[in-house]
């Protein structure tokens, strides 16, 4: 019925659609082709000029109530140290591409109205001019120049990788690149899997061939590099530190996307990438950035009790289309400062725990002799050092027994 | 005023006779064979003109459906969640109804949609609708041919065309599906089908279907170039081509050197799909199980892809250059201004094309110091391009323009060149796009660009050489209110899209809702679904208005009712098999003098007067 109804609807908008074609070519023919020409030509160029101003008014004032998603301005500003680089570079592009924007929309459609047919006016005939032609090459490359220079400067920075004498740690302490924190993104449909590398520094090796319900990376376990790898549920960084991201993927292609860091990059099966930055700025500090907007001065939909600068979290999303799941692939980012990263990582526990001493454990043997003999338990790095001390507790007491010995020999 | 018109009229047929070649072309055609029946005349055609208007017609079959696709992704995105149980009656087993009643459209279908929508415009509007209709329609008659150098091939580049188009259309009916990887269909997403459902037969049909395309494209690209290098008419020197040929030819060139590398990755893509090799495929663990396929590289198929899929916006954007140049010029009354100038840079952009393929890359894991040089190329575009610009608006300058609604689209292509083509210095430039790759902004500058851009040339030709197609005029009124209704519409849909970029919001999601970051534009994607409609609803208007004058329009009295110099104007109002009923007409100068000595406009066919210089000299 809708259907029969629809059909009826387009009908019927046809049928009024020819007629007014029909009723404005009768008006000219009763007015003669001539005049009813130049009154077009009149009024669609006048049309232009409206639509010329219209349209710029439109772009600016659609810019300006947009001004606080755009990049770089009031509270979109990067979180990360290169990001910043890459705004002014789009901000510098603005510029330029905005003035050219608004001299030639405004040459054009001047000119066509200016320009509209009027009778026994006669056009000019200019071919070319070779001057003007040369000059509106010469500016553009010089512009062109300007900004490849500037944006291949801050590409070949923002993509160099870590430096080869840099040192890998899960708790980097220094601003500089000499110590750096190596994680390891996952993407496969629809999730990202994080891993940390432990207290080594180190990530373990891993093999797709080994992947199974419970070793969901595929990691080597006769590799020990794996053996203090963590994996997480959200990414927790600490401000001011340089993080190499290792991209990969286990079935199709994703892309690791850190929107607020500027970062991006494929994650590709077979083929790891990375990514290299440092993050200045904590979760705490950009609610704070965010506080003073109005657009965050809302209620969360989720959350109502809060206001949306106070749940913003910093997030991770996929970029690259892997599937009908590629709108779903969130893992929510933290930045937090240097103590409260170094606590947090202490907290994890290593996947290996869980095969520690099982049939997939390579040095099952050793591991069930360790585990029996001293009762270990699975227990973070922090508390590592109470079964140390318990241990010296008996070597005191043989200690202390001894005088009694003695004292008892003497007798 | 019959007499008035058609005493130049008698002049231009006496010109013909006298300084015309003759070709005894009508001694070897009696009663003209070619067109003798039903099935050869419209159907199995060999006449280019006929071609062209089976490419143009199929095209805008295409650009329904695409345009269809579009709204319902759009609404999903605009009304994430309204019912869509309403289009249960045409998408059926894609629509799931919850116990609410509500219609939820399926993410499977959504990405379906999505990647049809890509492929039918890009391919089957944007590349054989506009390129083969006008192509095939002007190539002959504006150079002073009979025919295209092969019209059986020319025949078969259509009815390739066709095929492609039959494959395509039957893998929307799958029960699996049509393919939803997108249209650049990378693997490993496209290479298995474990990885989505469409990747199944519906990728099998998607790669058949454009393999046919192909041929067809070569098939039609072959016949371009020959015609052009080798039946100009007498006179018609390479430097006195229309600029609408110098870009149909050039995008010719780019579809043969181009669209071979296209069909190798698809073949090896074949082969990994069906015969367990290993080109693009590598390490991979999915649906539970470790594939056998190692070594393979995905991103080799990127460069293949975009070694086409570069030239291929180009190839599109191309015709519609060549096309908007002449409409303007025609009807500002002008020459186009620097004509040698537009030669050159319509060569410098089709050169440049083939070396900056890798701009889609940047973020595809290749070396990122390759990338620089893919950034210098890239941004170098921008020079040629921003001179076609600016003599587009020199041609203006100065001109007695008439507004209907061919100049009126010329005009509406040159805004949105400007609009699109600003947005493409951002993304060449590598470090910004490290932000901006594969969001809305990339997808509001390419819409732009060369989407809409390539619309409006293909709407102001199709406007403007409609009488040379089928004797009559489109209804102007209706053709203006098309005008206006697209050029508003398609701002408003597209322009909100940077904002969207700029914010982060990623393309091809099919909600946004699940991010913090991304969720804040409901409104915007409301408003846009808003003006998609209305500005899918104009189209239909000119849908209607196209085949009411086939019929109904208002008809041709005179054969060159602007005031045109070039060739296809000399041809009987209606044209027949061979073009002209007599003598080939020579060429005797470049095709833009309108206001020459005083002189509203001097067809080529005229002598040059006594000491009288070429407008293209210089
Ligand atoms: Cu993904
Ligand atoms: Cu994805
Ligand atoms: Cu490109």
């Amino acid at each position: 019925m809708t259907a029969i109804l629809a059909i009826l609807c387009v009908l019927l908008i046809g049928i009024v659609v020819v007629q007014i074609g029909k009723v404005t070519e009768l008006a000219a023919k009763i007015r003669g082709e001539e005049e009813v020409e130049e009154g077009t030509n009149r009024r669609q160029s006048g049309y232009l000029m409206v639509f010329m101003v219209a349209f710029l008014i439109f772009t600016v004032v659609s810019a300006l109530y947009y001004r606080n998603y755009m990049l770089g301005y009031g509270p979109h500003e990067s979180a990360s140290e290169h990001g910043g680089s890459l705004d002014s570079l789009f901000n510098t592009t603005l510029f330029f591409t905005g003035i050219v924007f608004i001299i030639t929309q405004i040459a054009l459609f001047y000119f066509a109205w200016k320009y509209r047919a009027e009778k026994g006016r006669a056009s000019l005939y200019m071919p070319h001019d070779n001057k003007l032609e040369v000059i509106w090459t010469i500016i553009p490359a010089v512009v062109m120049t300007f900004l490849v220079v500037g944006g291949l400067d801050a590409w070949n920075e923002v993509m160099a990788d870590i430096p080869e004498d840099a040192q890998a740690v899960l708790i980097p302490t220094t601003e500089d690149k000499s110590e750096f924190l190596e994680i390891e993104a996952t993407g496969y449909q629809f999730a990202w899997d994080i891993r940390y590398p432990g207290a080594d520094g180190l990530l373990g090796t891993k093999n797709f061939r080994m992947i199974t319900g419970t070793n969901p990376l595929g990691q080597d376990w006769s590799d020990e590099k794996n053996h203090d790898d963590f994996m997480t549920n959200e990414i927790v960084l600490p401000k001011n530190r340089w993080v190499r991201v290792r991209i990969t993927a286990k079935d199709v292609l994703h892309n690791f996307y850190l929107p607020h860091f500027r970062v991006k990059m494929d994650a590709i099966p077979g083929l790891p990438t990375y990514f290299v930055f440092k993050p200045t700025k904590t979760t705490e500090e950009y609610r704070e950035q965010l506080s003073t907007v109005a657009e965050y001065q809302v209620p969360d939909p989720n959350d109502p009790e809060k206001m949306l600068w106070e749940t913003f979290g910093y997030e991770l999303a996929c970029a690259e289309l892997c599937g009908k799941g590629h709108f779903s692939m969130r893992r929510a980012v933290r930045i937090v400062e240097e103590a409260e990263y170094a606590a947090w990582a202490r907290g994890q526990s290593p996947l290996y725990d869980s095969v520690r001493g099982t049939d997939d454990d390579p040095f099952q043997e050793e591991n069930a002799a360790t585990m029996e003999a001293e009762d270990v338990i699975e227990a973070p790095i922090d508390s590592l050092t109470l079964p140390i001390d318990s241990l010296t507790a008996p070597i005191d007491s043989i200690g202390m027994a001894e005088p009694t010995d003695t004292t008892g020999s003497t007798e | 005023m019959a007499t008035l018109i058609s005493a130049p009229q008698v002049q231009e047929d006496k010109l013909i006779e006298e300084l015309g070649y003759d070709d005894h072309f009508h001694d070897h055609h009696h009663g003209d064979k070619y067109q003798s029946n039903f099935v050869s005349t419209y159907i199995f055609s060999m006449d280019h003109k006929m071609i062209a208007r089976q490419f143009l017609i199929t095209g805008m079959f295409w650009a329904i459906i695409g345009g269809l696709m579009s709204l319902i992704f759009r609404l999903q995105l605009g009304f994430p969640d309204e019912s869509m149980a309403w289009l249960k009656p045409i998408l059926g087993q894609w629509i799931t109804i919850n116990d609410e009643g509500v219609g939820q459209l399926s993410q499977e279908f959504y990405y379906a949609l999505v990647t049809m929508h890509g492929t039918i415009i890009v391919f089957f509007v944007l590349t054989a609708g506009l390129s083969g209709t006008f192509s095939n329609l002007l190539i002959p008659l504006q150079i002073g041919a009979r025919d295209m150098a092969s019209p059986f091939l020319n025949m078969l580049s259509y009815w390739f065309f066709f095929l492609a188009g039959v494959v395509m259309f039957a893998s929307l009916f799958l029960n699996t599906g049509p393919f939803s990887g997108g249209w650049t269909a990378y693997p490993p997403l496209s290479a298995l089908p474990q990885a989505s459902l469409g990747s199944g037969a519906g990728m099998t049909l998607w790669v058949t279907s454009l393999v046919f395309f192909v041929v067809s494209v070569l098939l039609g690209g072959i016949n371009y170039i020959t015609t052009v290098l080798n039946l100009r008419t007498k006179g018609m020197s390479m430097w006195r081509l229309p600029l609408t040929i110098w870009a149909f030819f050039v995008t010719a060139v780019l579809g043969l050197l181009s669209f071979p590398v296209l069909a190798s990755g698809f073949f090896l893509m074949m082969c990994d799909r069906g015969l367990g090799t290993s080109f693009f495929l590598s390490e991979i663990f999915i649906g539970g199980q470790a594939l056998d396929h190692v070594g393979g590289s995905p991103i080799l198929y990127q460069h293949l892809f975009w070694f086409l899929g570069h030239p291929e916006v180009y190839i599109i954007i191309l015709p519609a250059m060549g096309i908007v140049s002449e409409v303007l010029s025609v009807h500002a009354r002008k020459p186009i201004f620097g004509y040698k100038a537009m030669v050159y840079s319509i060569l410098a952009i089709g050169f440049l094309s083939f070396i900056v393929w890798a701009h889609h890359m940047f973020m595809s894991g290749v070396n990122p110091f390759i990338s620089n040089f893919f950034v210098v190329f890239t941004l170098i575009i921008a020079v040629p391009s921003a001179v076609k610009v600016f003599n587009w608006i020199a041609t203006l300058y100065g001109g007695n323009i008439r507004f209907n609604a061919a100049s009126l689209f010329g005009i509406g292509f040159v805004s949105m060149f400007i609009s699109g083509g600003l947005t493409g210095i951002f993304l060449g430039n590598s470090a910004i796009d490290i932000q901006m790759h594969d969001t809305y902004f990339v997808v509001a500058h390419f819409h732009i660009v060369m989407g809409v851009a390539a619309f409006f040339g293909m709407y102001a030709g199709v406007y403007h050489w409609f009488p040379k197609m089928f004797g009559r005029f489109m209804n102007e009124t209706l053709g203006k209110i098309h005008f206006w209704v697209t050029m508003i519409g398609a701002y408003a849909i597209f322009w909100p899209m940077h904002y969207l970029g700029m914010a982060g919001v990623p393309r091809r999601y099919y909600r946004f809702d699940l991010f913090d970051t991304f969720r804040h534009f409901t409104e915007i994607n409301k408003f846009i679904t808003i003006a998609a409609v209305i500005v899918f609803a104009a189209q239909l208007l000119m849908v209607i208005n196209f085949f009411y004058s086939i019929w109904k329009g208002k008809k041709m009295t005179t054969r060159n009712p602007y005031g045109a110099t070039t060739l296809e104007w000399t041809t009987p109002i209606d044209t027949g098999h061979g073009n002209w009923p007599g003598k080939i007409p020579a060429v005797q100068r470049w095709a833009y003098d309108y206001g020459k000595d005083g002189k509203e406009f001097i067809p080529q066919i005229v002598p040059m007067a006594e000491g009288e210089k070429d407008g293209g000299d210089h």
